[in-house]
């Protein structure tokens, strides 16, 4: 466990060390704002409710978290400083479990800067908290999952674009999965299973329960396994790169 | 020296890399108190036998013990008695020096005022203490290569590798490193890989040639050099004026190999006298020069240089490849 700390306070400290860090929590909190007020007419919609906030989380976070998530191992690949890391006396699921917890904290303070708009939407109506507090806790999974997607693809190579590609448009494939275009194509003539299942594995359709207030456990074992098994991959790819 | 148990044991070891092996049945054993140089031209296997050995890779046969720690079975017991400086001495560019090395100390789990006392040592040791609030990123090469050293040394390992340390240094920095090598040896084992070959005869107390994933010699420095073909010649400087047949005269001396001439400029002339396997001919050569009554500017023995045994041991690549 202490090893998994020490890297989790290297790496955080990792972002705050260059502009990375400060560069994204202002987009972000830029693009919060723009969604939410603008696209998402948060006034004109006349709800105690943080829905137009909460639905723009996944397209915001298919770009940003792939950004964040995609020096975790590749700048290390890059450095050569793998090998030292690796060296250490620490497993190398410590190292894993590290930078991946580093990369959510991170994200974590980024979305806990968002609470001026919790605030504000209380100072207008009454809202029902509990709903939002699930919204942040979806949405807080949610990221995760983007996130270890991204940190598979990081350990996969030396080049931090190519990883930020490979996981955009492999977020990009989990955000769609559950849009009733990309579901359309399958109903006629797939079975029903195939299609639920396709469906089942979409990031918005479990995030969107979660907003709603319905904290289901399929929903929260979804994103679960979705952060464990992309972290098993990432494991599994560091290990394979070494040779 | 060799009586001190083994701190490191390796056996059968063999890396391959597709159809490819790169370390090809290596058997070492190298005990405390011994700097064992690995030698080897580019590509022979240095670098991929020191991965296996801090268990950045697997091998793909054999049996490594670090310490009485097996490699593949405990390998965080066998990595917490072993420092590593890897090939090129990566780092974090971000971090400052004072919070790499933290971070080292802190995942090795030295604690408390234990790490205070141990920081402050190797930061005396290498010489950091000038830059210890810079950013890695910022230093020179040489302040780099000692931030490298500092964290392979900072939890006093019993053994040591260290995979070309004095790359790129300029010779001040060399010296420095070699210096301080030397005085961590005693009761280490320290194994270093270089392909320069004085720094072999000046900290190693053993050398191990490997060339295509084989050890092909194995033995002091001096014993190395006595395989030397130029092992016992001797160098003979006499003014040609007095000598100018000598070529013929020092091969008819016993146990003569052949006999090499340079003309040098100031009328002299200087002879390589090369012996047949290395048999003493200093008596011969100086024999005939009392008999002759050559007046003499320079006579000495050679004691083999390690470049040509390493030639002669590794230089077969080109000529064996096109054949």
């Amino acid at each position: 466990m202490s090893a998994i700390w020490s890297i989790v306070r290297r790496e955080l400290a990792g972002y705050f060390a260059t502009p990375v860090a400060y560069v994204f929590i202002v987009v972000f909190l830029l693009l919060t704002g723009i969604f939410t007020f603008y696209l998402g007419n948060f006034f004109q919609r006349g709800q105690a409710d943080l829905l137009a906030f909460f639905n723009f989380h996944p397209w915001l976070y298919l770009f940003l978290v792939p950004a964040i998530a995609m020096r975790l191992w590749s700048e290390e690949h890059k450095a050569g400083t793998t090998e030292l890391l690796l060296t250490l006396p620490l497993p190398a699921y410590a190292a894993v479990i590290g930078k991946f917890l580093a990369g959510w904290i991170f994200i974590g303070i980024a979305l806990l800067l968002t609470l001026p708009i919790w605030l504000t939407v209380n100072w207008l109506g009454s809202p029902d908290n509990g709903v939002i507090v699930a919204g942040y806790l979806g949405s807080f999974l949610m990221a995760g999952g983007f996130l270890a997607i991204g940190a598979c693809f990081s350990g996969m190579t030396s080049n931090q674009v190519i990883a930020f590609v490979l996981s955009v448009v492999t977020c990009f494939l989990f955000i769609v999965a559950g849009v009733p275009i990309v579901l359309d194509l399958f109903t006629g003539w797939a079975p029903e299973a195939l299609v639920s299942t396709v469906a089942s594995l979409s990031f918005v359709s479990h995030f969107q329960g979660i907003v709603k207030g319905v904290i289901d456990l399929r929903d929260l074992v979804y994103f679960a396994s979705m952060i464990v098994l992309w972290l098993i991959a990432n494991g599994i790819v560091v290990e394979l790169r070494k040779g | 020296m060799r009586s001190s148990p083994a701190l490191i044991e390796i056996h059968g070891l063999s890396k391959h890399f597709g159809p490819f092996a790169a370390v090809d049945g290596i058997d070492l054993t190298v005990p405390g108190g011994e700097v064992l140089g690995f030698l080897g031209p580019n590509g022979a296997g240095k670098t991929t036998t020191m991965r296996m050995i801090t268990g950045f890779l697997a091998p793909s046969a054999g049996s490594i013990t670090i310490a009485g720690f097996d490699v593949a079975a405990a390998p965080l017991q066998a990595r917490q008695v072993l420092g590593y400086l890897p090939e090129g001495a990566p780092l974090y560019p971000d971090m400052t020096v004072a919070g790499f090395l933290g971070f080292i100390a802190e995942v090795r789990r030295i604690d408390g005022q234990r790490r205070r006392e141990r920081l402050d040592a190797v930061i005396d040791q290498v010489g950091l203490g000038d830059v210890l609030r810079q950013p890695i990123g910022t230093l020179s090469k040489g302040y780099k290569r000692r931030v490298g050293l500092a964290q392979a040394i900072v939890h006093e390992p019993r053994v040591l590798i260290l995979d070309e340390p004095t790359d790129g240094l300029d010779p001040n920095q060399k010296h420095e490193v070699r210096k301080l090598i030397r005085a961590m040896a005693r009761d280490r084992a320290i194994v270093i890989s270089t392909h320069i070959l004085e720094e072999v005869e000046a900290v190693c107390s053993r050398a191990v040639i490997i060339d295509r994933g084989r050890i092909i010699a194995d033995g002091t420095p001096d014993e190395l050099k006595a395989r030397s073909g130029y092992h016992n010649a001797v160098v003979l400087t006499v003014p040609r004026a007095q000598a100018g047949a000598a070529t013929e005269d020092l091969k008819d001396l016993p146990g003569v190999e052949r006999v090499t001439r340079d003309e040098l400029a100031d009328g002299y002339d200087r002879y390589t006298v090369i012996p047949t396997e290395s048999v003493s001919i200093a008596g011969a050569v100086s024999g005939l020069v009392r008999e002759r009554g050559w007046s003499v500017r320079e006579l000495y023995v050679l004691p083999g240089r390690l470049d040509d045994v390493f030639r002669k041991l590794t230089g077969h690549r080109q000529s064996g490849e096109a054949a």
